[in-house]
């Protein structure tokens, strides 16, 4: 078989492959333009539509700012100073990002909250009343110790990618330290700044767990209640989110690419600035945000689990949910693996404008949140399915068939991004050569790309499989009757605010999250 | 291609011919969007011959390679490999089925396997393929480094695998892709003999492709001069130098000196004097006088000129003159013996007979 023919046969795979994709999205717009003209108008203008959208609009650029403030210092004190412990610090300070939203939430609330941990310890002090946690406050504040690190992550790798030599041309021209650092380092972090803050603008947009939790009613959660009431004004909301989140990811694309133009990385490790006695207030300054975007959390969570354990709760109840979750993050992990492959192939090998917008409309699960994606096959299910499941002898749509197709549409991106680097990686001359060695084009491609692209394949199946362990609103949505995951375990439990019931789940999602990080951090520093 | 009779039946065109070229090239042309990369190639390379492709980059040098080893399909044309019909109108033999080994310029050798498995990796289902990669080992003296990893290789040795790797199959023809560029000066000359006596022994017919003027000389049968994707001269390196089809060969094929003159049969008047002509020729000529072409001497007779710069290499200087007589200044090689310096006046002259090309109306 020819590269040509090859290429036609991934053509004929991948075209019914992205039908399927723009299948819910496509569905949930149809419906959403059948809405009457007049009531989406009166409907989307109406104020309680207008206060969600400002809410989410305040949400997203506090706590772009916020994650900024926390973020920018520490990745400066990492990279570029002596602080004691870089290393440590590094690890923990990005940590913070293996706690699913809905998980920091909860114990946030269980400790901050006005029947909180905290406010038990400060009763005998004669404090009746924390303020109130629920709304914008706890939102905020979940939503940025737990997003922080993309910032954190995204200034690091600008500050060491940033070449020494600019620092010192500026110096030897005469500009104090302070000069230098605001007209050369800031803005040639600026990049790299705009590109984590749009990942966490995008983040704290189609979060559905913390804004849920602290009853915070921004688009996901309006979309979420919306649902049993009016599925056709639930999606009215969910095309306008989309259209915010798809802007959010063009910005995003656009500063990525910013961001590689003006940095790269040099052999050189930049200079150090000595802290002095600044060291014991940057070692505070890092601790804090451990404490409380990390040590807190598990340490509440711990807490719940030992208190239940003494009270009688078992972690038998846990094992059930357990191979529920891993059973659905493994299927999709290995359906969005495999689904992965032609549009990457197509995409590097055979490039074009068709094969091009292929692999672009496969991104598409990026700019739909969990919450959008589960409101599309809701629909779905309730005006195809349920007529054909029906036919079939089912009373329930619902299946781990659909709940992964599901997932597949959401998080395929993140097995396309490192299955696509993977094969960046490979030079096409080594499968022209494998061809004129006598083997077909399958044939080189499978004794030679595949195994030379598998870590990016591995990488991204990985990543999949670790988002959707703790992925939530689509779970919540499409789960069929009895399928209990752990982290609907843990939604249910936090409802009736039975914080034992969740901890062990919680737990459990947190430690295999945490694997991720092999993924996120780079190994050198 | 307008015409709709069937090729099979208005050019009946046999399958395999004895004693047939190596490689037949006829007509071949490829684009790339509006780029034309290769426009009307046609050549043949004998059994056994070393023939180098040599040209600018861009030229379509290594399209042509691509074309032959079946890794592009032309837009139009014919390629028989050994006399079969490899591509043509409504024939296309993808690469895998050519029996061409390609060494291409970056080597692309398989870095997830050994050396003995990159070797082995064209003789699947061949029953004697250990003995054949010890032969391979053995012929391009990498014997005792079957078991490594190619990262773990020289540059050289890694040139040397990837040559292994496209003979063992035992191929009809191999093409080699700039296979020098990636090594370092001081290895190249080593490099390049040894390559040479590697497909001596093998008794391969081969292609080279190459930008470099001297690597094509010294190592080729004969050298096919590409410009803008077509063939304008094929000949021994010595035609190529001594006969150059046109002002552009010449100045390709190595330094030259074009003096405008205006030619009366055998001979030109330039600003040199009368400079005889290897072809007889007439009116407005640019004589072709390469720098061991031109003497100098510092009173007696030839043009007056004073020295501009001057190079010393060791064996020999470079001298460049301005004439006095005229806007000219002219590359001169000669003995190192006699030291020329900057400013000093001297006298040229031209030895032997030089090669004449009508001037070109627009030339400058």
């Amino acid at each position: 078989m020819t590269q040509r023919r090859f290429a036609l046969v991934l053509l004929a795979v991948s075209l019914p492959l992205t039908a399927l994709l723009l299948l819910p999205a496509g569905y949930l717009i149809l419906r959403a333009g059948a809405v009457e003209p007049e009531q989406a108008i009166a409907y989307l203008t109406r104020p309680g539509t207008l206060r969600v959208v400002g809410r989410s609009l305040l949400l997203v650029i506090t706590v772009a700012g916020a994650t900024c403030a926390v973020a920018i210092p520490a990745a400066w004190l990492t990279v570029r100073s002596d602080l004691r412990g870089r290393r440590a610090w590094t690890v923990l300070l990005t940590m913070p990002l293996v706690i699913p939203s809905y998980v920091g939430a909860l114990a946030l609330v269980s400790m901050f909250g006005q029947r909180g941990m905290l406010q038990g310890w400060l009763a005998p002090l004669g404090v009746e009343r924390l303020p109130s946690l629920y709304g914008f406050w706890g939102a905020w504040l979940a939503l940025t110790l737990f997003s922080y690190p993309y910032v954190f992550l995204s200034v690091r790798a600008g500050l060491r990618g940033l070449d020494p030599a600019l620092e010192e041309a500026s110096a030897t021209l005469g500009r104090s330290r302070l000069a230098t650092l605001w007209h050369v380092t800031l803005r040639q972090l600026f990049p790299s700044i705009t590109a984590g803050t749009l990942l966490v603008a995008l983040y704290t947009l189609s979060d559905f767990g913390a804004v849920a939790i602290m009853q915070y009613n921004v688009f996901t959660r309006a979309i979420y209640q919306r649902l049993s009431l009016d599925l056709g004004l639930a999606a009215l909301l969910s095309v306008v989110l989309i259209v915010l989140t798809a802007g959010l990811l063009v910005a995003v694309t656009l500063a990525e690419r910013r961001r590689t133009y003006y940095t790269r990385r040099t052999p050189r490790s930049p200079r150090r600035v000595r802290l002095g006695r600044w060291q014991a207030a940057a070692q505070a300054f890092c601790g804090l945000i451990v404490l409380l975007a990390l040590v807190a959390p598990v340490g509440v969570l711990a807490h719940w689990l030992i208190n239940g354990l003494q009270h009688g709760e078992t972690l038998r109840g846990v094992l059930a949910p357990l191979q529920r979750s891993l059973r659905a993050a493994g299927l999709a992990a290995a359906v969005s693996g495999l689904a992965a492959l032609p549009f990457v192939f197509l995409q590097v090998r055979v490039p074009g404008p068709l094969t091009n917008l292929l692999a672009r409309s496969a991104y598409l699960g990026y700019a739909l949140p969990g919450v959008v994606v589960g409101l599309a096959f809701v629909f779905l299910g309730a005006n195809v399915l349920h007529d054909l499941s029906i036919r079939f002898g089912r009373t329930d749509y619902r299946s781990l068939g659909l709940l992964i197709f599901a997932y597949t549409v959401r998080f395929l991106p993140q097995a396309l991004g490192p299955a696509r680097a993977g094969l960046l990686q490979v030079n096409p001359h080594l499968e022209e050569s494998a061809l004129t060695l006598g083997r077909s084009y399958p044939r080189a491609l499978l004794s030679v790309t595949l195994p030379l692209m598998r870590s990016g394949v591995v990488a991204g199946v990985a990543l999949v499989f670790l988002t959707t362990m703790k992925e939530l609103p689509i779970t919540l949505l499409l789960a069929p009757t009895g399928y209990d995951t752990l982290a609907t375990r843990i939604w249910s439990a936090s409802s009736e605010a039975f914080y034992a019931r969740a901890a062990a789940p919680a737990l459990i999602l947190v430690a295999i999250s945490a694997l991720s990080l092999v993924y996120i951090l780079e190994p050198d520093d | 291609m307008t015409d709709p009779t069937p090729h099979s039946i208005s050019h009946p065109l046999p399958d395999v011919a004895p004693d047939s070229d190596a490689v037949a090239c006829c007509d071949l042309r490829k684009s790339f969007g509006s780029v034309r990369a290769v426009a009307s190639l046609s050549f043949a390379l004998r059994r056994g011959e070393l023939l180098a492709l040599l040209g600018p980059s861009g030229c379509g040098k290594t399209t042509a390679l691509r074309l032959i080893a079946g890794l592009e399909r032309p837009d139009d044309g014919v390629i028989r490999l050994g006399g079969r019909l490899v591509s043509g109108p409504s024939v296309f033999v993808p690469a895998n089925r050519r029996r061409v080994g390609l060494v291409f310029q970056d080597y692309a050798l398989f870095p997830h396997m050994t050396v003995e498995k990159n070797i082995a990796y064209g003789l699947a289902g061949r029953d004697d393929r250990r003995q054949r990669v010890a032969e391979m080992l053995t012929l391009v003296g990498l014997e005792g480094l079957g078991g490594r990893y190619p990262h773990a290789l020289s540059g050289g040795q890694q040139q040397r695998v990837a040559l292994a790797r496209a003979l063992a199959p035992q191929p009809d023809i191999v093409l080699l892709d700039e296979p020098f560029s990636n090594l370092d000066v001081a290895l190249r000359r080593q490099v390049r003999e040894e390559v040479q006596r590697i497909l001596r022994e093998a008794g391969v017919s081969a292609i080279l492709v190459t930008h470099d003027q001297e690597e094509a000389m010294s190592l080729a049968d004969r050298v096919g001069l590409m410009f803008d994707g077509t063939l304008h001269q094929l000949g021994t390196p010595r035609d190529l130098y001594e006969r150059p089809a046109s002002q552009r060969a010449a100045l390709f094929m190595g330094a030259a000196n074009l003096v405008p003159g205006q030619a009366h049969g055998a001979a030109a008047r330039t600003a040199l004097g009368e400079v005889r002509l290897i072809e007889p020729c007439q009116g407005a000529v640019e004589v072709v006088l390469r720098p061991e072409n031109l003497a100098l001497n510092g009173a007696e007779d030839g043009a007056a000129a004073v020295v501009v710069r001057q190079t010393y290499t060791g064996a020999r200087q470079d001298v460049w003159v301005t004439l006095r007589d005229a806007p000219l200044t002219l590359h001169i090689t000669c003995q190192a013996g006699v030291p020329w310096g900057v400013g000093q006046p001297v006298r040229v002259h031209a030895d032997g007979v030089a090669l004449a090309f009508p001037a070109a109306p627009d030339s400058d």
